[in-house]
């Protein structure tokens, strides 16, 4: 394997490696408030995508992007208050069918409003076959938009989660629903806002994966099985470890395709986690005495 | 006991009826529809044992049908006729585990008995389910639904990306599944009734299995599982055990569903082992009320003879999904329980006991809160 195909892949890896992390981190969000993994993560990426597709035929690209975020965010609001806010004491079975069915329809209300196509936005800057040259190897600027903007809104969420009065409130909510709700936090709020949140992460991302990897009304659940596996290397709520495990996910797929068929790149991935959670279920980066306070 | 036979009876009746109705008006093509129906609920009998009574969610049983639909296909349409001077084949012809055939062209095929071929399907589905659950039943809640999730991905990207299995064609012209006396088992007019009627008879036996496991001593340890898992280990009920065999008794109700459906269809494709069928049987056991059997058989039948029958026209996947979320937020315990007088009124005994005992629950809780 030549130099400048080993940075190829390095990059093709990182790449898909930080679109991953940021489908896992919309699945620490939502799990960091509520503690279930809500299964429709994926359709979120699909409807930023789609809904920015369309504007863009309208509008100029980045009034269109910034739209689609907002509508997708509403979205994720609303399938929150209409399904899940009201519920008393749901169990878990429950939420995961819950959840499962609205992939299932927010998949079909996208198949019915446009159709079965293969969409992508324009690419931001330049066209499909511009490129630049890195350490010898060729890569598209539409690459090194997706790595901006994903560790971008990476470093934002930190420092959402860590500095504001309201990040902080629904990390308290996570760590003692009832101590929160007596410090005054309002909790359904703040579950509802992390699905607004991570409905609008996931837009950002559909958004600007679209030019290189297309929208399609079933392309959300492939991203979505990845993303869980990723959130669940890195340790489920755990930002940072998503994004390690993330890009580590993405190198070991982007050489297997040199040594195995591109049909199997999937299964990958799936046995990764797999063994993961047959073997590691805390993730790669949590010491085991603290992942043993957790249920599985 | 008498109580316990009246359903059978009931459903033997309403078969019988139904078929007589269908002759007589000449609308005997609602058959076809009423076995492929029954054939998929063995599958969903299978999930309901795993998820009404054990507790225990798989969305990956449309890959346990897929296995046993795909090695059915595969092993009975690998033509073995240039091997025939082979020793092993020559002994599998005397021995009559060979059937012969002429294909399209008119020239002589021969290929595996089904009989051999399902008894394969068992055994290849039956040790990957026993292989995979020992790993994924030590798992709980999101995570179980994940790895069964992931392991019916996996079973569908073989069957999608490998040429033995015809990738995104699946196999056709699978040969029919032949019973004693000239009876087979395929799509063909001449045995339709027969077909409606086989399959109808496996339905009705393999139900008076699970019902009789359910009312056994297991049936009762399983319940416990899904009451309490904890307490019920403590009583001495061996969990994981039991879970594991009930993992492996639903995967091979779903494979015997996969090869006689492969065979009445003469082919299958690789739709058959994708998640969205995997949410489907979840879907049907839900609307069941997870824990009955009859819920779960009465809304298999109910909901695949409509699909399959067409009358949602494109928004099938739809009409599941909005069934699956209704059920779950208005009618948890199953549509059935809000039109069971008896039941009813239980619920609301149990109601108040929960109501008299919620003080302390809300202490525990905020007790054992992370």
């Amino acid at each position: 394997m030549s130099w400048e195909l080993i940075v190829q892949y390095i990059f093709s890896g990182v790449t898909s490696g930080i679109i991953y992390a940021i489908v896992a981190i919309g699945f620490n969000i939502i799990y960091n408030t509520t503690g279930i993994i809500n299964f429709a993560q994926g359709e979120f990426l699909m409807l930023g995508g789609m809904i920015a597709v369309s504007l863009a035929a309208v509008l100029p690209l980045p009034l269109a992007i910034l739209l689609s975020v907002l509508i997708t965010a509403a979205v994720g609001g609303f399938v929150q208050i209409a399904c899940i806010r009201w519920l008393k004491n749901p169990n878990v079975l429950q939420m995961i069918i819950i959840t499962i069915g609205l992939s299932i329809l927010l998949r079909e209300v996208a198949l019915h409003v446009w159709d079965e196509k293969v969409r992508s936005l324009p690419y931001f800057t330049g066209t499909a076959v511009s490129s630049i040259k890195i350490l010898g190897a060729y890569v598209s600027p539409q690459v090194l938009w997706v790595l901006g903007v994903c560790s971008g809104a990476v470093l934002l969420l930190n420092a959402f989660f860590g500095h504001t009065l309201t990040g902080r409130a629904m990390r308290a909510c996570s760590a003692n629903p009832l101590a929160a709700t007596l410090c005054g936090i309002n909790e359904k709020n703040m579950v509802t806002l992390s699905f607004v949140i991570s409905a609008a992460i996931g837009a950002l991302a559909g958004c600007v994966i679209s030019p290189i990897a297309q929208t399609h009304y079933e392309c959300g659940t492939p991203l979505a099985i990845k993303g869980f596996t990723v959130a669940i290397l890195g340790g489920l709520g755990n930002s940072t470890g998503a994004v390690v495990a993330g890009i580590l996910l993405g190198l070991i797929e982007a050489f297997s395709i040199s040594v195995l068929p591109m049909a199997y790149k999937d299964i990958i991935a799936i046995s990764i986690l797999l063994a993961v959670l047959f073997f590691r279920p805390t993730g790669l980066f949590v010491r085991r005495e603290l992942g043993a306070l957790k249920e599985f | 006991m008498k109580g316990k036979r009246a359903p059978f009876l009931i459903l033997a009746g309403l078969v019988i009826a139904v078929q007589l109705v269908t002759t007589l008006t000449g609308t005997e093509f609602y058959l076809t529809q009423l076995i492929m129906a029954a054939l998929y609920s063995i599958v969903v009998i299978g999930l309901c044992l795993l998820m009404g009574y054990a507790g225990q969610i798989s969305l990956g049983h449309a890959g346990f049908f897929a296995i046993g639909g795909y090695t059915a296909a595969t092993l009975t349409t690998l033509n073995l006729f240039p091997y025939r001077a082979t020793f092993i084949v020559r002994l599998l012809e005397k021995s009559g585990l060979i059937l012969s055939d002429t294909n399209s062209w008119g020239a002589e095929i021969l290929y595996l008995s089904p009989w051999l071929s399902l008894v394969a399907a068992l055994l290849i589905s039956g040790s990957v389910a026993f292989l995979i659950g020992i790993p994924v039943l030590r798992l709980k809640g999101h995570y179980l639904a994940m790895a069964t999730l992931g392991f019916g991905t996996i079973v569908y990207r073989i069957a999608l990306g490998s040429a033995i299995f015809g990738e995104a064609d699946g196999i056709s012209d699978v040969p029919g599944f032949p019973l004693l006396g000239g009876l087979i088992i395929d799509g063909s007019r001449s045995q339709r009734v027969f077909c409606y009627y086989f399959v109808w008879v496996l339905v009705l036996g393999l139900l008076t299995l699970v019902s009789n496991l359910v009312d056994s001593r297991s049936g009762r340890a399983l319940r416990a599982i899904h009451g309490n898992e904890e307490a019920a280990e403590a009583m001495g009920v061996d969990t994981s055990r039991l879970k594991l065999y009930l993992f492996v008794l639903s995967a091979l109700f779903a494979t015997i569903a996969g090869v006689f459906l492969t065979h009445y269809n003469g082919g299958l494709g690789p739709s058959e082992a994708g998640v969205m069928k995997s949410v489907r049987y979840v879907a049907i056991v839900a609307v069941g009320g997870m824990a009955s059997l009859w819920g779960t058989l009465s809304a298999g039948i109910l909901l695949n003879f409509l699909s399959l029958r067409g009358y949602f026209g494109s928004l099938d996947d739809a009409v599941f999904g909005s069934v699956l979320i209704a059920v779950m937020l208005f009618a948890p315990q199953g549509i059935l329980r809000h039109f069971r007088p008896n039941r009813s009124a239980e619920e609301k005994a149990q109601k108040k006991k929960s109501e008299k005992s919620q003080p302390q629950t809300e202490k525990e809780k905020s007790h054992g809160a992370p």
